[in-house]
């Protein structure tokens, strides 16, 4: 009975992901989740074994209220942080978990304290290595995408030759921890593998971030999959396969949207501040500077506007007037799109949840291979806080960071307009020749006061 | 759940690699631009970790590995609540604008 409520809770769990294949079924989608959920822990409840219901009725409400009061709080631009925090909470209850099963392994059936099964004891402690790599680094994520640590990448001398030797360590306390089975070892490896989960993001820098967090996704599904093992348990071995493949495949799709190799991202050390040259090597070019009446008058005399958001939108809050500035272009009869780049932002999908957040309809919001060939016939590009994914050295200059990376091909478009806070580099630290092109106008300002200003000018 | 056996393992790594398959059918069928939320419902369903955090703080009385357990369950609960509701709100937002009058409600 109890395999079978775990396997209709799993069945749910894969209808909630495939829900997820478009806007219309992705409601009822999170509702089969909620439902795979409420499942899984009724019916754990009524193991014999479990008889604490006041306590973990009461542990059950702490947790909830305060998952709930943080969800419904969140402003939609600090997503990326959130989900990082979620995550480590997860690869934290992993470890919790994991421990309990060592302290109490009766419980679990998984032998006697000092005598537990061999096996249950590698699932144990690779469980709580991935739970705690999870917990560190998602922490370290969090930090970096709050802006409480620095998101440049931090990079020193040996450092994969450092994470590569506590790997080798990690294992080496795992062989002793399953000959032995004791808890020192057990609480080295858990406080090893936090240090190692710190030391792997840290060198990644803050545009990486999407790789990250997807990539530590997938880790707290792994560690999921690790606990299901030890506890024999098909409904957590599912789920975390579920996870750790959704999360592994999002880390493709990102990495390849910068075309660079995950290896290649997570090594880590990219972007930063140390380019200097290029941005020299244009000092005498002339960028054409405009301001937000230019800007409404040369989109009001436009068909066609495409408007292509960046991390720089997200930051400025920019979302709601940027949408206004579309309403009104599109009642002057002009065709308004949005261009999203999978980079876009700090999370996997982060442009479409702000603009979704700020009632743009997920028609006109367009993934990079589905609108990139109309740019040519498009009048006016609107890019607002992006700037890399534009860059057309991706495809000219092979000597350049960004090289081959797929681009949003606003350079086709008659004209295009960039709102930005001022000349600087991307993260990647390269110059983009668009800027001093004849047919680019700068908009220099916080994105989200241009945007209001546009909407000034053009409702003027 | 008994004996912890060979077979077991077996079992259960056929399981693993199976889910594994559907798990990479299913992901690529999620459109791009429910990323977002697919990363919300990931985070929350990872959370059924809270089925072996109750077996853990299930039985009476209190030691090491009862409140073990009930941290377990009170970090899972955070992210259970926390994962759905945020992914919820993600997705009240993907409804269909007035543009259509095809509301689906």
């Amino acid at each position: 009975m109890v395999a079978i409520l775990y396997l209709i809770s799993a069945l749910l769990f894969i209808f909630a992901l495939r829900g997820l294949s478009h806007p219309e079924s992705s409601r009822m989608g999170n509702i089969f989740g909620v439902i795979g959920m409420i499942i899984a822990v009724f019916t754990t409840l009524m193991f014999k074994s479990v008889l604490s219901y006041y306590e973990i009725g009461a542990a059950i409400l702490i947790g909830g209220a305060i998952g709930s009061f943080i969800a419904l709080r969140i402003e939609m631009t600090a997503l990326p942080q959130l989900v990082a925090a979620f995550h480590s909470l997860v690869g934290l209850a992993a470890v919790f978990v994991a421990a309990a099963a060592f302290y109490d392994p009766v419980a679990f059936s998984i032998g006697k304290v000092g005598s537990i099964k061999t096996a249950s004891l590698v699932e144990m402690s690779i469980g709580t290595f991935i739970g705690a790599i999870t917990f560190s680094g998602s922490v370290l994520a969090f930090g970096k995408l709050q802006g409480t640590i620095s998101g440049k990448p931090i990079v020193f001398k040996f450092q994969h030759l450092i994470n590569a030797l506590i790997f080798i360590l990690i294992i080496f306390l795992i062989v002793l921890f399953v000959i032995n089975q004791s808890p020192t070892i057990f609480w080295t490896i858990v406080i090893i593998s936090i240090l190692l989960g710190f030391l792997v993001v840290i060198p990644i820098g803050g545009a990486d971030m999407p790789v990250v967090v997807s990539m530590l996704n997938s880790y707290s599904g792994w560690a999921a999959c690790g606990i299901g093992f030890t506890l024999s348990n098909n409904l957590l071995i599912i789920t975390g396969a579920l996870v750790g493949a959704s999360g592994a495949i999002l880390s493709y799709i990102m990495s390849k949207g910068m075309n660079r190799s995950i290896i290649n991202v997570v090594l880590g050390g990219f972007g930063g501040e140390q380019d200097t040259s290029a941005s020299k090597d244009n000092s005498d070019k002339i960028v054409k500077q405009g301001n937000a009446e230019d800007a409404a008058y040369i989109m009001k005399n436009a068909d066609s506007v495409i408007i292509v958001p960046g991390y720089g939108m997200a930051v400025a809050q920019a979302q709601h007037a940027l949408r206004e500035m579309g309403d009104i272009l599109k009642k002057e009869g002009i065709e308004v799109r949005y261009a999203i780049h999978p980079v876009a932002g700090r999370m996997p999908g982060h442009m479409n949840v702000l603009l979704a957040e700020a009632n743009v309809p997920y028609e006109e919001v367009l993934e990079l291979d589905e609108i990139n060939h109309d740019f040519p016939m498009t009048e006016v590009s609107f890019v607002i806080g992006a700037n890399d994914v534009t860059n057309p050295a991706a495809k000219t200059d092979e000597s350049s960071p960004i090289f081959g990376m797929p681009i949003l091909d606003v350079e086709k478009s008659q004209s295009v307009l960039f709102v930005k806070r001022s000349m600087a580099t991307g993260y990647s630290g390269v110059d983009n020749e668009l800027f001093y092109r004849d047919n680019t106008t700068m908009l220099f300002g916080d994105a989200k006061k241009m945007c209001e200003d546009i909407v000034k000018s053009l409702s003027a | 759940m008994e004996a912890h056996s060979s077979e077991v393992f077996v079992i259960g790594l056929t399981v693993f690699f199976l889910a594994c398959i559907i798990g990479y059918y299913v992901v690529w069928s999620v459109t791009p631009a429910l990323h977002s939320p697919l990363m919300g419902v990931t985070n929350a369903i990872s959370s059924v970790i809270i089925v072996g955090a109750i077996l853990a703080a299930g039985p009476q009385g209190f030691d090491t590995s009862k409140i073990f357990g009930l941290i377990g369950v009170v970090l899972a609960s955070v992210n259970i609540f926390g994962g759905f509701l945020v992914t919820y709100r993600m997705l009240s937002m993907f409804k269909k604008k007035t543009k259509k009058t095809k509301e689906k409600e």
